[in-house]
């Protein structure tokens, strides 16, 4: 393997796992807080339960969420030096802030996992809220960092030298919020997804029905609310895209012919060398109209990009429809949970209802590594978007295959005991929680 | 601003080295406990480390923080010629960081599995300070050659060398000494509290005596530790008082009523030694093979980055220190022993 996709592999591997720890890190702490707040004005134990079944939870997550993160501070360096030595003062605002933020949230951790019985109830629970809130804030952080590679400002690039640095207008670069906000209610409709699909599973089994319920219903609430309002924060995202990263975009969209009345075309099997996309489903004139809300004026194909600069077009576009297929089924389902909530409780008692929910579990998850794909993928052949190319960031070191198979090893074994831990800690809920 | 960002960058390696180092002891001193008593050093130091291990490593998080937004050039230089030692160190990171997460949220407690994650724990938390004590010997050895011509000369022995070797099995014997102290404080049963005065001790003479190999080493590999230790006035004054609060600390150490003091000392004697070799080589960070060197003065991020970088840390302290003294607050002035059971 060349080293250069070895280290883009190793990176890929590595951010597509911290992912997943990091989102269900953020995410479950407000659920743990929320279902901590019923217990504290309800005294309803099964509260307390949950608040510290799902508490186990976030201590497992969290723990594998910073070690990997850790990885993922000294990767940037030991894959990417040549990126590292230019861009670490340019956008080093967020992750020093970033620093501070996952501090405080293993500090309130600190807290929340080892206070039961010797805090103040209501400082308890505040700890349990700090851990939510920074951990949102870190994720913020990190994305915005992501963000300035997308937009690169706050530098003037004049002969190869990055001149006039300024961190903060690095840091709320344009892409700033519409990124934040896009990977943050993703974070909130995958975990809901998946929590709540778990949770569905053991009411569908008939295992500790009371339980499991009250769980289920605190994270699809979230979940279910997060996968609705998603496609509006797609919109922001896209039309962003199409304004900075035009080629990013087309690629996306599989898009190759630049003309007015653009199609959008849904599925198919791009073909770069004919540059067409076989059996897609196109709708003339949809691409204008999400980028310019009208269906006439032209939206930019890849025709008007130079080839050295274009992203891989197949796997972004295949992403991208992953990404929203998933998308659209979740906020379908979430629209059917509302209506079962307000209209149909029956519903409720259903095994069909049980079972979608069961279906959904990874949705979210397999949603949100496909919107990495784009965004990362989409970017290539840059790492910084117009200023340094990625084949210029790598590390001189030969053999990075041998560290990525290191890697991947690692991570999938991680995984596994990931799963095996939580299966024992559901397993282990009639013996510890049924009082 | 460039002095009070050295300045934290100097604090957060330190305290990573104490509260860290500590922390990676507590699994040391398992290693080097007989396996009658291996359950109860498990317990102690699960109750001891247990609510506070995660924020200790944030420290290691600042660190890298602080290199990469203010010196890009030492940090990309270092994991570049350092990656395989770097990458030996993440693996014990990880492994280290998820067994004890795991062993203690496992919700099915056996003997294979705790066997399995003890295993785990204890071992790469051996190996972890180890490589951590590799990386900054390498940094000082000189043995880093950006001109090398093949893969060994380049990658393999900028670190593997008898100076950074010795460095990394002194730095073990310290984290494993840190702890010892650490852990007299933290348990209620006198029998415990002798044992662990005893690993306090062991540990101590094997860092003394892997201090002389560092030494020895150092004339090995040509670096002239010696000269540069006790060629200046505030090095070698530190080494002095380092040196006087060990004898001191062996006098102290058996009287129960100085637990805090003994925990003052130890870590008055391993910050003493960092600011000895700190000072010494200040403000070079990287020395390579060919004399030339990286520098804390000159080799920073140009004005704003290292401006808004000192602001970040000078804030983000504000929040930090207070939170994080009222959580080591919290978990001490409560008896040890009744975490254990809570949850």
């Amino acid at each position: 393997m060349d080293d250069f996709i070895a280290a883009r592999s190793q990176m890929a591997l590595s951010l597509g796992f911290h992912i997943i720890y990091s989102c269900i890190g953020m995410v479950m702490p407000v659920f743990m807080a929320i279902s901590h707040y019923k217990w504290i004005k309800t005294k309803d134990p099964v509260y307390k339960n949950i608040t510290i079944a799902w508490s186990k939870g976030v201590a497992i997550f969290f723990a594998t969420g910073a070690v990997s993160g850790t990885m993922l501070s000294f990767e940037l360096g030991l894959l990417w030096p040549g990126f590292m030595k230019h861009a670490g003062p340019i956008f080093g605002m967020p992750f020093s802030l970033e620093g501070v933020a996952f501090f405080i949230e293993a500090i309130a951790l600190g807290f929340f996992l080892y206070g039961w019985n010797r805090l103040n109830t209501w400082f308890h629970w505040v700890t349990g809220i700090v851990v939510g809130i920074s951990g949102i804030a870190s994720g913020i952080l990190v994305v915005s960092a992501n963000s300035w590679m997308n937009s690169p400002s706050g530098f003037d690039f004049v002969n190869g030298k990055y001149l006039n640095i300024d961190p903060l207008k690095a840091m709320f670069n344009e892409a700033w919020f519409s990124e934040s906000l896009h990977m943050t209610i993703a974070a909130f409709s995958a975990t809901g997804f998946a929590v709540a699909g778990i949770h569905a599973l053991m009411i569908y089994r008939n295992r500790n029905v009371h339980f499991h319920s009250k769980a289920f219903k605190i994270a699809i609430i979230f979940g279910a609310a997060a996968a609705i309002l998603q496609p509006f924060s797609g919109d922001i995202s896209a039309k962003g895209a199409a304004k900075r990263q035009p080629a990013k975009l087309a690629a996306m969209e599989a898009y190759f012919h630049t003309q007015p009345y653009s199609p959008l075309v849904i599925g198919g099997i791009p073909d770069t060398v004919a540059k067409r996309v076989n059996y897609g489903l196109e709708i003339p004139g949809l691409l204008s109209f999400l980028v310019h809300d009208n269906f006439k004026q032209q939206v930019n194909g890849l025709d008007k990009i130079p080839f050295k600069d274009q992203p891989p077009v197949a796997v972004t576009h295949y992403a991208f429809q992953i990404m929203v297929g998933f998308g659209m089924l979740m906020m379908l389902i979430g629209v059917l949970y509302f209506v079962a909530l307000w209209k149909k409780k029956s519903w409720f008692d259903k095994g069909w209802f049980l079972k979608m929910f069961i279906y959904v579990t990874p949705a979210g998850f397999i949603a949100l590594e496909a919107g990495w794909t784009v965004t990362e993928v989409g970017r290539q052949p840059w790492i910084i978007q117009g200023v340094m190319r990625t084949s210029e960031a790598v590390t001189p070191m030969p053999g990075i295959q041998y560290s990525f198979y290191l890697f991947t090893f690692i991570y999938f074994t991680l995984s596994i005991f990931v799963i095996f831990l939580l299966k024992r800690q559901i397993q282990m809920v009639p013996k510890l929680y049924d009082r | 601003m460039l002095y009070v960002v050295i300045l934290f960058l100097f604090a957060a390696i330190t305290l990573y080295f104490l509260l860290g180092g500590a922390d990676f002891g507590a699994g040391i001193i398992e290693l080097f406990t007989s396996t009658d008593n291996k359950h109860r050093t498990r317990k102690t130091s699960y109750q001891a480390i247990g609510p506070i291990w995660e924020a200790n490593h944030m420290w290691l998080i600042i660190t890298v923080v602080i290199l990469f937004v203010g010196f890009p050039t030492i940090y990309s230089e270092m994991c570049i010629y350092l990656h395989i030692p770097l990458l030996i160190m993440l693996m014990g990171i990880i492994a280290r960081g998820t067994a004890f997460a795991f062993r203690n949220y496992d919700a099915i407690k056996d003997e294979k599995t705790q066997g399995f994650y003890n295993h785990m724990f204890v071992y790469s938390s051996f190996v972890t300070p180890m490589f951590l004590g590799i990386i900054a010997g390498s940094a000082l050895s000189g043995q880093i050659d950006p001109n090398a011509r093949n893969f060994a000369d380049a990658y393999i022995f900028s670190w593997l060398n008898w100076f950074s070797v010795s460095v990394g099995l002194f730095t073990v014997a310290l984290c494993g000494f840190l702890a010892a102290i650490y852990l007299v404080g933290e348990c209620p049963e006198v029998y415990d509290v002798k044992r662990f005065i005893r690993k306090a001790k062991a540990m101590n003479i094997a860092a003394v005596i892997l201090g002389a190999l560092v030494f020895v080493a150092s004339g090995i590999e040509k670096v002239h530790l010696a000269n540069w230790i006790f060629g200046n006035m505030i090095s070698l004054a530190a080494v002095i008082a380092a040196t006087l609060s060990l004898v001191l600390l062996w006098f102290i150490i058996s009287d129960s009523k100085n637990k805090q003091w003994i925990r003052v000392l130890a870590a008055f004697q391993v910050s003493m030694i960092l600011i000895s070799v700190g000072h010494t080589r200040f403000p070079r960070f990287v020395i390579f093979k060919d004399g030339s060197s990286m520098s804390l003065l000159t080799d920073h991020a140009t004005g704003k980055s290292i401006d808004d970088l000192g602001i970040g840390l000078l804030v983000g302290s504000l929040f930090i220190l207070p939170a994080l003294g009222y959580l080591y607050y919290s978990f001490k002035k409560k008896a040890p022993g009744q975490i254990a059971d809570d949850h």
